[in-house]
């Protein structure tokens, strides 16, 4: 027998990004580590809050209403954004989901003002004064050491967001708008720090990538596989009402 | 001159063409038409209900509020036109007004009592000029089509600012987002729960409104009822949660039945025993009795509407097939689904569940909010669900994170077969919990088996 192993996960302002249904992403991580004997430590930090960037493998941020978003990009930059760049240099996985990507890139442009972001990811967001991009969505992404490459889900953002030469695309838009609506390219990475618009949420939807997070933030365990009749229907029906 | 008539004609006789093609669920239609040839129409119309236009709203609970109304102003001699929950956006309302409009123009009726989509209550309210107007709650739902919740209580805001001074305005002074509205208005009336051991632990994780609008600061909680309902007070600009002029006082809730409570209003008070459960119902029903004590109804008379008043279409009706009751509720967003989810634990014994989840534009196509809704409460218990409708195999997944076995769980898209299943595995009674479109398809389904009544029937 090795080691237990255990998945600290730190969530990023829990009450207040967690727009859509965020709370379903670490439920998937937290199961998915019981069934597997794999301790599951989940801590949260809130505005005000300093956070250690040794203290989890993976910090998680959602999405939230604007005056919200608002107050966490102020908190960020404030109390938390050297931590959180320590942890990603460390390799820790850093993951944003919808109003958290946008976060975790340089500035979100709002017309005249601008929500500063972490500069974790080499990306950029402008508020459009056009349509919110909503919909279904599926995306092919080429992650190392994963064993499938479409991730569904459903997206609904005002911002569009434009990648500077450090970040790659998550992957390439299927079905669906991604990043922009015009470029074809959906989230970005950049060393473990991943950003997506994909909610729905996200991981309930696609289980392999919820494994695939955790296993890479577990140094690339391999992991015991687990009955997932349901989480592959799920899937597939998410990826057929992206029309896929 | 005056062509009213006529478009009210051509505008009907469209509708009658549409429903006689069969095609059905168009009740938008000749009202959508009639608007098009006249978009002054609904208030022409509506000028003519002169003992009151009586305007709802809410995330949850609109139209649940407005058949308790209907039974206390029906009691008090008011002669109604009212719409149905599925006609409560302006085409709606118009068909509404249409089809209670005599071929002499006159109005069959003397008092509106309008259920409004919460993204129409602008619009409608400016048609309408209401006599009164009742908000319920705001809850985050179907962020895909409404945008946040933010952003609907600026518009309502608007709409309250817009109100003629002789308006009532009726409000929920348990939740802050709807109180918060009343600020500048010192005539508001507000209705609210008075019972703590009501009060829940924390607050449901479905919560919203945590934040003062005015001033942003968190708002504290000496109790929480439901979501984001309680008792609460702003620490940056004390505002506080007004005394509410029409309470519950002593309630108890009996599983997914009904609910018993002492109304009081100003000094008087009655008790009340509600034919609908959970707490939810309960401000359902403050809502409905503030409307009416603002009507300036005798608290008799409300008693009597109150206790009258019967389950809503799909709103926890209870239909019999083939001998089996099968209770009816819908559920659509995170802090409706808790409330029911909570009366439902309430239930002694283990629950059989037909839980329908679709994803059409009318349920909202992000299924996000299922992750959202407190299902964990409710799995012990269950003895089994069969999960339908669209996105049947993410409901299925819901109940599997929050800890149902797998045994427990069947899923089947396919509503016929997934009722029969469900009919054929429950012990005694059936709870069927669907999404919008699911409800009209369920109950279709239960129509043709001779369960109910035809929708449009």
């Amino acid at each position: 027998m090795s080691e237990p192993e255990k998945l600290r996960v730190c969530a990023l302002y829990p009450e207040l990004m967690n727009i859509y249904a965020d709370r379903g992403n670490l439920l998937m991580l937290r199961r998915r580590c019981q069934w597997r004997g794999i301790a599951f430590e989940l801590t949260s930090a809130g505005i005000g809050e300093d956070i250690d960037p040794d203290g989890a493998d993976i910090f998680y941020m959602g999405g939230g209403q604007d005056r919200d978003q608002e107050l966490c990009a102020a908190d960020l930059v404030e109390h938390k954004r050297e931590s959180l760049r320590a942890a990603a240099a460390r390799g820790a996985i850093v993951l944003g989901v919808c109003g958290g990507y946008q976060l975790l890139g340089h500035d979100y442009q709002l017309g005249a003002r601008a929500l500063p972001g972490v500069g974790l990811l080499d990306v950029r967001t402008v508020r459009s004064d056009g349509p919110r991009l909503t919909g279904n969505v599926a995306i092919e992404v080429d992650l190392p050491g994963a064993h499938a490459r479409v991730l569904a889900g459903f997206e609904n953002h005002g911002g569009r967001t434009h990648l500077g030469p450090q970040a790659s695309p998550l992957g390439r838009v299927l079905r669906g708008h991604g990043n922009n609506g015009s470029d074809g390219y959906e989230g970005a990475r950049q060393g473990s720090v991943i950003g997506t618009y994909l909610h729905g949420p996200l991981l309930p939807k696609n289980a392999w990538f919820a494994d695939w997070l955790i296993s890479s933030a577990l140094g690339g365990a391999a992991l015991e596989p687990l009955d997932d009749e349901l989480e592959e229907l799920a899937h597939a029906t998410a990826r057929a009402a992206a029309g896929l | 001159m005056d062509t009213l008539p006529a478009k009210l004609a051509l505008s009907r006789a469209v509708g009658l063409a549409a429903r006689a093609s069969g095609r059905g669920g168009g009740t938008s239609l000749p009202g959508r038409l009639l608007l098009r040839l006249d978009p002054q129409a609904l208030h022409r119309l509506a000028a003519q209900l002169t003992q009151g236009r009586y305007v709802i709203s809410a995330t949850n609970g609109k139209t649940t509020t407005a058949a308790i109304s209907a039974s206390i102003l029906e009691r008090a001699g008011r002669v109604l036109v009212r719409n149905t929950a599925g006609a409560n956006m302006a085409g709606g309302i118009a068909s509404t007004l249409l089809a209670a409009t005599r071929n002499d123009g006159t109005l069959n009726g003397d008092t509106g009592l309008f259920e409004v989509d919460e993204f129409w209550l602008d619009a409608v309210t400016e048609q309408l000029e209401p006599n009164a107007l009742v908000l319920g709650n705001l809850f985050r739902d179907q962020l895909d089509r409404y945008g946040e919740l933010e952003s609907i209580a600026s518009r309502w805001a608007g709409v309250v600012d817009g109100l003629d001074a002789g308006t009532a305005l009726i409000l929920n002074a348990d939740d802050p987002l709807i109180a918060d509205l009343g600020r500048e208005h010192s005539a508001a009336i507000y209705f609210g729960v008075e019972d703590d051991r009501l009060a829940l632990a924390t607050r449901q994780h479905a919560s919203d409104a945590t934040h003062c609008r005015r001033c942003g600061a968190t708002y504290l909680y000496e109790s929480v009822y439901l979501g984001h309902l309680g008792h609460y007070r702003c620490p940056g600009c004390g505002w506080q949660r007004p005394a509410p002029a029409v309470q519950a006082r002593e309630v108890t809730l009996h599983g997914s039945t009904a609910a018993t409570f002492t109304l009081v209003s100003g000094q008087e008070e009655r008790p009340v025993s509600l034919s609908l459960p959970g707490l939810y119902n309960v401000y359902n029903a403050l809502a409905a009795a503030a409307l009416a004590v603002a009507c300036g109804i005798e608290l008799d008379t409300i008693t009597a509407g109150l206790q009258a008043a019967t389950a809503a279409f799909g709103r926890a009706e209870t239909v019999e097939l083939a001998g089996l009751p099968i209770q009816i509720l819908l559920v659509k967003n995170p802090a409706g689904a808790n409330a029911i989810l909570q009366t439902l634990a309430l239930e002694p014994g283990e629950l059989d569940l037909l839980a329908i989840l679709n994803d059409n534009i009318a349920d909202g196509r992000d299924v996000s909010w299922i992750w959202d809704a407190d299902f964990e409460p409710l799995v012990p218990h269950v003895r089994h669900v069969v999960c339908s409708g669209r996105r049947a195999s993410e409901l299925a997944l819901r109940f599997k994170y929050a800890g149902l076995a797998r045994d427990r769980l069947t899923v089947e898209p396919a509503l016929p077969r997934a009722l029969d299943i469900a009919a054929g595995m429950a012990h005694g009674r059936l709870f069927a919990l669907p999404t919008y479109t699911a409800l009209i398809e369920l109950r279709a389904e239960l129509g043709r088996r001779g369960a109910v009544l035809p929708y449009w029937s």
